[in-house]
């Protein structure tokens, strides 16, 4: 999405807030073809690859899915434990690692702690694919601002861009995030919830294991923590939704905000090794396996042109 | 009935020493009648890359052929095949264009990158990128898929070691799956020091139930 200044252009850019809950206005039911709410003329099918956005092509063959009684299959969620706390210096962000597919561990160590500037860094709760994607936007436009203003991203810019995004689409893009980074004016902790709504904290949590977390925080957080007291906080913090939430689980990842200097400190603890492993292992005699057919292809290397060599014959 | 459970599809990939392989099984069916048994669902990409597609068997060749359409596009421009990771890139950032009406189909992306250095990952139908040093499932068997795969594999297998271990897991979990089987296809590349990269694709004797 551009970003502009113009309070104009603010109503332009929140067509679909004024409209229905479901996505039915998106479409035109006398010529079953999608019409975009931006006014943006609709790719065909022949168009060369699509200049960016969402594309509606599918809804009406997966409505008509749904109509017949098949179920929308689950996204991969990431259960979640996310918190963030303000400290004397800066800002300490913290995630656990798993992220769930329905009832199944889908990733056992999957990032959740975001870049979203040098200085600004995002965790994400909620549809796996909605948070890598709202924070990957926000992070290239904060990048194409860096280098419009010549200056270093704030973090209530990040939050501007997130928030208006996310209230755009009224909750349908399914992220919850914990927004945390330090800029020429101080430390800033934010949460943003999937509707658009943003709060400002000293000290916060989002996910399914946020109630196990925030018990931690409620009772141990104080004004003026020091560095070590803020990383050994956050980690009690997210073990406490690890092993009390069934969403959150495997290790605890840390990222460290202060002035100047940021630290990601991936697998910061692992508080669940694999210890069942047999010593042994499988092991498969060559042969075991019944083949029917085989077919071995080398590989071609491409050849390389020399450049600057002999010169033609007349 | 999930939208995943039409056709019944399983995949595997796993990462060896210098070497990755592919694995799906070959059955298509319309709920619980199978069509046929010899359905491709692994595809190359380029000669170092390969996409397996797994869920709604029409979505699945729709995103393959576009796919395919995007790297043609992908060579002319820039003179060069893609890498994985670019690769994965571009089949997220499709998924999730689709991001209110997603093609129902969950792709597995295994390839050789730079120095050689195998790459696999897996994709849910919205495009949310799992990138995984040892192994990848998908399809309706997957969960009996990651209970084998998390007990026979091993890191740093040679590739007849590791074409031995996908079988195995990819049989054994098919076996306990209605909607997928009536055989396996595992695609095996390995890059050597010595000799040139070569590419083994195998046929296996499975259960026909």
């Amino acid at each position: 999405m551009p970003l502009t200044y113009d309070r104009e252009a603010l109503f332009d850019r929140f067509p679909l807030a004024s409209k229905s809950k479901n996505l039915s206005h998106l479409f035109d039911p006398r010529k079953d073809i999608p019409k975009s709410s931006f006014g943006v003329r609709m790719v065909k099918m022949t168009d060369l690859p699509t200049k960016g956005g969402f594309s509606f092509d599918l809804c009406t063959r997966n409505q008509m899915l749904l109509d017949k009684g098949v179920q929308m299959p689950p996204f991969r969620k990431t259960g979640t434990t996310i918190v963030g706390l303000v400290f004397q210096d800066g800002v300490v962000l913290g995630a656990d690692t798993r992220a769930t597919e329905g009832p199944i561990v889908a990733d056992k160590n999957c990032e959740k702690i975001h870049f979203m500037a040098p200085n600004i860094y995002c965790c994400g709760a909620g549809t796996a694919a909605d948070t890598e994607a709202v924070t990957d936007m926000v992070s290239s436009q904060l990048q194409l601002h860096r280098y419009a203003t010549g200056r270093e991203s704030r973090v209530v810019t990040a939050l501007t861009l997130l928030k208006s995004h996310l209230f755009s689409y009224q909750g349908h893009v399914s992220a919850a995030l914990v927004l945390g980074g330090v800029d020429v004016t101080g430390p800033h902790l934010h949460t943003v919830y999937p509707h658009g709504s943003t709060d400002t904290l000293p000290f916060a949590t989002m996910g399914s294991g946020s109630l196990a977390a925030m018990s931690v925080f409620e009772s141990k957080y104080r004004e003026g923590l020091t560095r070590e007291e803020g990383i050994e906080l956050v980690a009690e913090a997210i073990c406490a939704g690890i092993f009390n939430d069934l969403g959150s689980g495997s290790n605890v990842d840390v990222c460290v905000i202060t002035k100047g200097q940021t630290e990601y400190l991936r697998n910061y603890q692992l508080p669940n090794p694999r210890t069942y492993i047999s010593s042994k292992g499988y092991s498969f005699v060559k042969g075991q396996t019944e083949v029917l057919s085989t077919k071995i292809t080398p590989i071609q290397s491409k050849v390389q042109t020399v450049e600057g060599g002999d010169a033609m014959e007349e | 009935m999930s939208i995943f459970e039409y056709n019944g599809s399983a995949l595997v990939a796993m990462v060896g020493k210098n070497c990755f392989a592919i694995a799906s099984d070959r059955r298509l069916g319309v709920q619980l009648q199978t069509v046929a048994t010899d359905f491709q669902r692994v595809f190359k990409i380029h000669d170092r890359l390969y996409i397996g597609l797994s869920g709604l068997a029409t979505d699945a060749q729709t995103m393959y052929q576009k796919l395919v359409f995007r790297h043609k596009l992908y060579q002319l421009r820039e003179e060069r095949d893609m890498k994985p990771q670019t690769f994965a890139s571009l089949v997220s950032a499709l998924l999730y264009e689709k991001r209110f009406g997603p093609f129902f189909c969950q792709p597995v992306i295994a390839g050789l990158g730079d120095n050689d250095e195998p790459f696999i990952c897996t994709m849910d139908c919205l495009g949310a990128k799992e990138l995984a040093k040892d192994f990848v499932v998908s399809g309706t068997a997957s969960e009996s898929l990651y209970g084998a795969c998390e007990s026979m594999y091993k890191p740093d297998m040679e590739p007849e070691e590791l074409f031995e271990t996908i079988s195995q897991a990819l049989l054994s979990s098919v076996d306990r799956d209605c909607l997928s089987g009536w055989g396996g296809y595992v695609l095996l590349v390995y890059a050597a020091l010595l000799t040139p990269t070569e590419v083994q694709e195998k046929i296996l004797k499975g259960r026909m139930d």
